[in-house]
């Protein structure tokens, strides 16, 4: 045995079976090793970066740690946009890179890149292996670090000689999860108290309570508490629920953006208070008393005054705050709240904004929705309902472009029983639109909508409200490929829209179709997304609809 | 700016430091000094760190090592008492038979070691705190410093427990939580 099948076994003791991943001469052993390793599925992608997105996407959808795989050099580089991207989203992600020999490591030799050195503000932590009976161990401590506490990217470099060593060690179970200790009683009592005393709570719920939906939900409804989630959390509270307002944030709803800016006690979980989220932050829920709930102690009092950190599982301090709950009379502030529910931006009859709602409505409790980065996204954020958790793919934190296609892809390899469904810009669709091969390579049955716009739709909006429509570098209709036959070419099967009453015809066959299959929704071009937060604003300052509506 | 000293207890692994000193720098934290050394145990090294910034940027840098998978204890010593020593080596010009005496008089007053001795210099070793180790270089000065090194300061807690738990943050309402940030004038952000 060589330290590539120590490798492969450790991967097989730990439950991790599918590696999305791209070969390479550095990585030869390993991939030589797959072929004895028929309990291992490898998916093939068509760029590392989609690799490492395939490997979110799975990650997201399941909460297991996601896996890929590059080689040396150039392989290894292009992982660190998914990378990055797992780091601020907090995603489990294990990237595996082969590296040139340990004798010629530091000597600039073929396809090196000092990827340890390159990854490291971009993973929770990495490791460069130096002799083959280390792998067992570091693989457990990797997956461990991935998994636990606040979750994140692990990065293991290994030498081309040490995955051909001769591997003379034992192998490592998987460890269990790190405990985080429990917030004592104390200060849960304190938390209690400052909820008896609001009068205008908040409950804002971010992507870390990814694990606690159940709990969050009893929370707020055994308080009866107005309930927000941001971007990365939305599903964890069922949008069903007459307490959910909506996401916050620079295109977050009304209800949401106004009742935070006029809340007494803002009790935040599993969220960090990202600038996107809370507007310009001296503005941000000025009249609150903010109790925050996070797993990460560094994130407590990070960015915002917080009255009460809460070291803890979000399950956990939810679940006690529940237990015993005393729901105040908060009738003048649900009064106000409906008002606000009651504001909608108005769509066009015929737009993005129609089309993005007329797609999300055609979503199941059980599909999964993942996104690009852009106007479309915004639009699906604040149009689609989810009803649980793990169903909305979207990058967040580093908003990565070509995101969507290749996370989409892993997840529906992952929840095989869900239908996936991808929005993507027309932008951003082709920063990764060679994965369509990977589609079809495994018949993944992702259902792909293109929304084209002709733009870089999002800077556009941009141009045009902050920049006296100076567009810039910002159209791209001339240059767009056929997306039709460019499906074709790939032998996946495609519909085009072009108005309202042909997507209402085309979006059944499109969604019924068993394997991969694209649709592409020609929108009129200069659409804007509301409400929206103009950046260095309070969030009680945002522009609630288009001001070219409204005038009009 | 007030300073705060903490010690880091670490897993001797390869760019451990580069870990540390890349997260100061990412984050904007500024490292007055370090000083780095094996410890008694056997892969575990000791760093002492005098970070600059106030409570809440140092409170911050502290978790933010504390999430290094790397860092096995961070010790605070704003809430542990310690005993603290710099080293300095400073070579200082000698002009002629009377400077020297003189030279040697002062040094005697700071407990100074002659280290080297030379026909137009000498290297004095002094151990002390850093007003003691400040003073020193201030009255060396006018004969003439030629070169200084400084260890940076290196600490240890007082009395006889080796195994000091890295206090963690308690929350509580008792200790409002200010940001780090300072509201900073809105600045073009990107899309
Ligand atoms: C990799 C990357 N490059 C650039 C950007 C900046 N950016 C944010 S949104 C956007 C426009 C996206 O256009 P498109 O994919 O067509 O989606 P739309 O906004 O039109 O829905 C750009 C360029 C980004 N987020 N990611």
């Amino acid at each position: 045995m060589n330290g590539a099948d120590a490798l492969l076994q450790s991967l097989i003791d730990h439950g991790l079976t599918t590696i999305f991943g791209y070969p390479g001469g550095a990585v030869i052993p390993l991939y030589d090793a797959l072929t004895a390793r028929p309990e291992i599925r490898h998916v093939l992608t068509r760029h590392e970066q989609g690799a490492a997105h395939a490997a979110e996407g799975w990650a997201k959808a399941t909460g297991k740690v996601g896996v890929c795989l590059a080689t040396s050099g150039p392989g290894a580089t292009n992982l660190v946009t998914g990378l990055a991207d797992a780091m601020l989203d907090s995603v489990p992600l294990l990237a595996i890179t082969g590296n040139v020999a340990r004798h010629l490591l530091g000597t600039d030799a073929f396809q090196e890149a000092d990827i340890t050195g390159i990854t490291l503000p971009v993973t929770k932590h990495n490791y460069l292996v130096r002799r083959a009976d280390d792998l067992p161990r570091i693989l457990a401590e990797a997956v461990s670090v991935a998994s636990g506490g606040r979750p994140g990217p692990v990065l293991i470099d290994i030498p081309k000689d040490v995955q051909l060593e001769a591997f003379t060690g034992s192998f490592c179970p998987p460890r269990p999860r790190p405990s985080v200790g429990t917030v004592s009683e104390e200060y849960i009592e304190q938390a209690k108290a400052l909820l008896r005393g609001a009068r205008r709570p908040v409950l804002v719920v971010g992507g870390g309570a990814q694990e606690a939906s159940f709990e969050i939900t009893r929370l707020a409804r055994a308080w009866n508490l107005p309930t927000i989630t941001t971007l990365m959390g939305l599903g964890i509270f069922p949008a069903a629920d007459p307490l959910w307002l909506g996401m916050p944030g620079m295109h977050g709803s009304v209800a949401a953006n106004r009742s935070i800016s006029e809340s007494d006690l803002l009790i935040g979980v599993g969220m960090r208070f990202d600038d996107r989220v809370t507007g310009r932050i001296s503005g941000f829920a000025p009249k609150a008393q903010i109790i925050h709930v996070d797993i990460d102690a560094s994130e407590l009092g990070k960015l915002v005054r917080t009255h009460l950190g809460l070291r803890g599982e979000a399950s956990d301090v939810a679940a006690r705050l529940a237990e015993g709950a005393e729901p105040q009379n908060l009738h003048p502030w649900w009064e106000k709240i409906r008002e606000w529910k009651g504001r909608q931006v108005a769509h066009a009859a015929w737009g993005a904004g129609q089309a993005i709602g007329f797609l999300c409505g055609q979503l199941a409790e059980n599909d999964i929705l993942a996104t690009d980065v852009g106007q479309h996204q915004m639009l699906a954020a604040q149009l689609a309902r989810f009803q649980r958790p793990r169903r909305w793919l979207t990058s967040g934190g580093l908003g990565t472009m070509g995101f969507g296609l290749p996370a989409a892809l892993g997840a529906a390899l992952a929840a095989p029983d869900c239908r996936t469904v991808a929005i993507v810009g027309d932008g951003g669709f082709q920063m990764t639109m060679q994965e369509l091969a990977t589609l079809k390579r495994y018949d993944i049955p992702v259902k792909l909508a293109i929304l084209n716009n002709s733009y870089l739709g999002m800077v556009r909006q941009w141009q045009e409200m902050f920049n006296d429509r100076r567009y810039s570098e910002v159209y791209i209709g001339e240059s767009n490929p056929d997306f039709g036959i460019l499906a074709k070419a790939y032998g996946i099967p495609s519909w085009r829209a072009t108005d309202a009453s042909e997507l209402a015809g085309t979006v059944p066959s499109w969604l019924s179709c068993p394997g991969p299959a694209l649709l592409e929704v020609v929108v009129p071009n200069e659409h804007a997304v509301f409400p929206m937060v103009p950046q260095g604003a309070a969030l009680s300052e945002m522009i609630e609809d288009d001001p070219a509506a409204v005038q009009a | 700016m007030s300073e705060r000293l903490l010690s880091v207890i670490v897993q001797d692994e390869p760019r451990v430091l580069t870990r540390i000193s890349g997260l100061f720098a990412r984050r904007n934290f500024n490292i007055k000094s370090l000083s780095v050394g094996r410890t008694e145990q056997r892969g575990v090294s000791r760093m002492t760190i005098v970070v600059e910034g106030d409570d809440r940027v140092v409170d911050q840098a502290r978790q933010q090592l504390e999430k290094l998978v790397d860092v096995i204890r961070v010790i605070d010593h704003r809430e542990e008492k310690y005993v603290d020593r710099e080293l300095v080596l400073v070579k200082v010009r000698i002009e002629g038979p009377d400077q020297r005496v003189e030279i040697r008089h002062i040094a005697e007053d700071f407990r100074a070691r002659i280290v080297d001795v030379g026909r137009r210099a000498l290297v004095f070793e002094v151990t002390g705190d850093e007003g003691k180790i400040t003073a020193f270089i201030e009255q060396m000065r006018p004969f003439g410093i030629l070169e200084t090194m400084r260890t940076g300061r290196i600490a240890l807690t007082r009395g006889s427990n080796a195994e000091i738990q890295s206090q963690r943050y308690a929350p509580g309402p008792s200790q409002t939580l200010e940001p780090i940030l300072p509201p900073s004038p809105s600045s073009k952000e990107s899309v």
